[in-house]
């Protein structure tokens, strides 16, 4: 075999570099090396090597959203970060806790849950990690009350393109010293630099839990109760409604707090949403889970508050219209919704059905954006749909990646 | 660069032309009026205020800076206590006051849009008739500005609970350093790309102007009890602080005075605290009733337990507002017991509390200077009041010595330098005591992107200008290029 001197290089900075094998690939796309640091220290060495080596470089963690956004335009290196785990710190006596990007967003609880306490991110895709729920910026049901990733992030580490190690923010969850760069690298898909540590802010565990469901037929229905519920003195956790392709609709009120108080909350959620309403202490099927399985067409739908009863309906009346059965599930409390569509969907039918949930949501302040779908769906839907700011985004992607090597083409605007 | 007459009387009649003769003030007297914000030991008269009626108003004088080269500084109602919007001699200062219009509430967005000179207080005012509010409340909500909040990212009693601006800010039109218009954000959540929303918001007029805000509005809660309980030491109070957190209660408020804080209330506007108390706790809860009234009755025994020897409840909202009264004037109230004092705003972990409370005793004591604490409990945020007579020989310089040494305290303990001040003109000097320089050069990236020219509120946050076009790194001294004189830094 001949020498790989790239590879050598490599090796030079962190022993853990290997070359790639065949399942070595983001998005079908293949790569030459892949390397797993154990620290940051590591990370930024071989961040260092890669851009002298002028190497792009894809960051991968437990790759359950590998198929999120486009596929790079160009990969020599999977910076992979499932050895870069652990919690750092936990200090329950100030609610926060650090942990290491790789670091399985679904062991956190099992840790946290000794002292009473949780980190209030859901995790849609199990077996994703810390680093790539920030990335990515995922969230569930809970965000009504607790917020997403960019609220509950307090301090970030970061290594650049260039290899430089970066912290912003800190441990304390009152701190407006500098940018708040936490809120700029999450949900930017890897493009800005590797995240290794994130702080946390914390929340007690609530001592009750109870989730109130009242199935509907009419999609628009649940919107309704949805808004009822949000009117109503209840501060629901989180505030679902399940709309499968051809079957009833379910809206489902999470009520969290203290014994006494989530009974009473729960029997008047109950008189709220009618007369079948039920009551139960674990959550229905499904929840916190996105709508489609692996290798279906997923989508993000948002609008503002008063227009997810309208959303519900348009959506489901556009997809009949194009004859593809739309699973819809999400936060109708916040005005976000996900949508499913089986991947075998014909392409060009569900090419006609964005455009028309991209006008829907359009007319209520919000957007329609295709996080994953199959090759030939992508191939004639465009991702992300329109775009503000986009030009002060490619600014700052000049800025921190000149040289366009992380994750080149992932992102809006083929950034 | 110095801006010479001539060049500052072409800008005034470039902004008179663009925004009307009645909104650029020239004359020196009214330029006086601006020249410092909350903090009065800063005080720079601007060369000119341009005082625009609206975002496009605001883009043209942006515009007009960046024709001819003039710095901007962005100022709402001048409220913030870190000199962020601190005027520039050689510069133009952009003031939002006159930008005051509630363009929306819409409570079945749970979303208000105002313009940026709208007052804090205004938009819950507005609100709260349709059963809603807006919870980001600093102390000087009655006067402080929207704008001002996005660009500080100020915070106040609530935060433990509900959060931040930054949380509650869901959208924003900006005018960039470049002068052009831009929409992040809005009405939905979640829009694509990159956060620079959350960006934008906190980073002090570096990124651009603020010309329309929308802001979550938060649900009124059913109920709201609050407490105030009087303990010997602040040791106590603050145990009974650590008490409430770890039995899993989020309280809607947890402030603590001290004994020389509470003095000084009390001498400004009689609020009756028990006598003799070293300290007190304002303990507010709020939400649904029958949560509220399960923890408060958790919350009073936790007090107890830990050595509260009077406790409070409000019984209604006017004796609620007595409780308060104490906590929101002392700030002011301090004036009443010393002719000069520095308002610090440092955050510790909440858990350092009794060692921090007590190494600023030493250090009070060591240096002969009186500080007087009030401050957030409930996340840590000290505002720690340092009491000095400028007219005493050395007293300035030794409240300024007690001033650092308590931020090098917060950064010791794993704490910030500005939990909801901001850093502005007074701390860019802490902040590479809290940040390396590789650390600040990635936040320099940013700006850079924002702001290659660096024209938008120059001199503040960063210690450190750095050019733009120059490869990040650790520096020593001048940059070459500047020394030269062939280059502007910011």
């Amino acid at each position: 075999m001949p020498a790989d001197r790239t590879l050598d290089q490599l090796r030079a900075a962190a022993e853990v570099v290997r070359t790639a094998g065949e399942h070595d690939t983001i998005d079908g796309v293949p790569a030459r090396y892949v390397a797993a640091p154990r620290d940051t220290g590591q990370a930024a060495a071989l961040l260092r090597a890669a851009a002298a080596l002028d190497l792009a470089v894809t960051f991968r963690g437990g790759g359950t959203k590998q198929d999120w956004g486009s596929p790079p335009r160009r990969l020599d290196l999977i910076l992979d970060t499932t050895a870069l785990t652990g919690l750092v710190e936990h200090a329950a006596g100030d609610l926060i806790t650090v942990v290491r990007a790789g670091t399985r967003l679904d062991e956190l609880p099992a840790t946290l849950a000794g002292a009473g306490q949780q980190l209030a991110l859901d995790a849609p895709l199990p077996g994703g990690t810390v680093g790539g729920a920030v990335a990515t910026n995922t969230s569930g049901p809970r965000r009504m009350l607790y917020g997403t990733v960019r609220d509950l992030l307090i301090g970030v580490t970061l290594v650049r393109a260039d290899g430089v190690v970066a912290h912003a923010g800190g441990k304390v969850v009152k701190n407006v010293a500098g940018y708040d760069l936490g809120k700029l690298v999450t949900g930017a898909y890897g493009t800005l630099g590797l995240i290794t540590e994130c702080a946390f802010r914390l929340h007690p565990l609530p001592a009750a839990a109870a989730y109130v469901s009242r199935a509907v037929d009419d999609p628009a229905e649940a919107g309704r109760l949805a808004a009822a519920v949000r009117a109503a003195q209840l501060v629901p956790t989180a505030l679902e409604v399940d709309a499968p392709a051809g079957g009833p609709a379910t809206v489902t009120v999470l009520l969290e707090g203290t014994p006494a108080g989530v009974t009473a909350r729960a029997a008047a959620a109950r008189r709220l949403l009618g007369a079948d309403a039920t009551a139960a202490d674990q959550p229905p099927d499904g929840w916190a889970r996105y709508p489609w399985r692996d290798g279906d067409v997923g989508l993000k739908l948002t609008a503002a508050l008063s227009g997810v009863p309208r959303l519900l309906s348009d959506a489901r009346a556009a997809a009949d219209r194009h004859d593809l059965p739309l699973a819809l599930r999400g936060s109708a409390g916040v005005g976000v919704l996900y949508a499913g569509l089986p991947g075998a969907s014909d392409p060009e039918r569900v090419a006609a059905l964005v455009d028309a949930l991209r006008a829907a949501t359009a007319a209520l302040g919000g957007h329609t954006v295709v996080l994953t779908a199959p090759a030939p769906v992508r191939d004639r839907v465009e991702l992300w749909g329109p775009v503000h700011g986009l030009e002060l985004m490619r600014r700052v992607k000049q800025r921190f990646d000149p040289d366009a090597r992380l994750a080149p083409g992932r992102f809006v605007g083929g950034i | 660069m110095s801006t010479t007459t001539t060049d500052l009387d072409a800008l005034a009649a470039a902004l008179r032309a663009a925004i009307g003769a009645d909104r650029v003030i020239t004359d020196r007297q009214e330029l006086r009026t601006y020249e410092c914000d909350g903090l009065a030991q800063y005080k720079v008269i601007p060369a000119l205020v341009a005082l625009p009626a609206d975002a496009e108003q605001c883009a043209a004088v942006v515009r007009a800076c960046v024709a001819a080269g003039t710095p901007f500084v962005a100022r709402g109602s001048g409220t913030g206590l870190s000199g962020g919007a601190l005027p520039r001699a050689d510069g133009v200062l952009v003031v939002t006051s006159q930008m005051r219009d509630i363009l929306e509430i819409a409570p079945d967005d749970e979303r208000a849009v105002v313009q940026p000179g709208v007052i804090n207080l205004a938009v819950t005012r507005a609100a709260t008739p349709h059963g809603y509010y807006y919870a980001p409340d600093p102390s000087s909500q009655q006067i402080c500005s929207i704008g001002g909040n996005v660009a500080e990212n100020s915070g106040g009693a609530h935060c433990l609970k509900y959060g931040f601006t930054t949380n509650h800010v869901l959208g924003v039109e900006l005018v960039t350093p470049d002068g052009d218009r831009v929409r992040l954000g809005g009405r939905a959540p979640d829009a694509p790309g990159y956060d620079l929303l959350g960006a934008f918001v906190g980073s002090e007029g570096t990124l651009g102007i603020a010309t329309e805000v929308t802001v979550r509005l938060t649900r009124l809660p059913e109920s709201v009890r609050t407490l105030l309980a009087a303990f010997s030491t602040t040791d106590q109070a603050g145990a009974a602080t650590s008490a409430i957190i770890a039995a899993g209660v989020v309280p809607a408020a947890v402030e603590m005075m001290d004994a020389l804080a509470i003095e000084a209330a009390e001498a400004a506007v009689h609020c009756g605290y028990p006598p003799g108390a070293g300290a007190v706790l304002i303990v507010e809860l709020d939400g649904p009733e029958p949560e509220v009234a399960a923890q408060f009755a958790q919350v009073e025994s936790l007090c107890r337990d830990n050595r509260a020897f009077e406790i409070r409840i409000a019984a209604d909202d006017a004796e609620r507002a007595l409780f308060w009264k104490g906590r929101k004037s002392a700030f002011a109230a301090v004036g009443r017991i010393s002719p000069d004092y520095i308002v610090q705003d440092g955050v510790i972990p909440r858990t350092a509390l009794p060692e921090v409370l007590r190494r600023i005793g030493e250090l009070s004591a060591e240096r002969g200077i009186r500080v007087a604490n009030v401050f957030h409990a409930g996340d840590g945020n000290l505002h720690p009041l340092v009491l000095f007579d400028a007219a005493v020989d050395g007293e300035t310089v030794r409240a300024e010595e007690v001033s650092g040494a308590i931020l090098d305290l917060c950064i010791t303990h794993g704490g910030s330098i500005t939990g909801e001040h901001g850093v502005g003109m007074d701390k860019a000097k802490y902040m590479p005591r809290m940040f390396t320089d590789d650390d600040l050069d990635t936040m320099q990236l940013l700006r850079c992107a924002f702001d290659p020219d660096g024209l938008a509120n120059p001199g503040k946050v960063f210690p450190t200008p750095r050019l733009c076009g120059e490869v990040p790194g650790r520096r020593k001294g001048a940059h070459p290029a500047q020394e030269a004189g062939l280059a502007e830094v910011f």
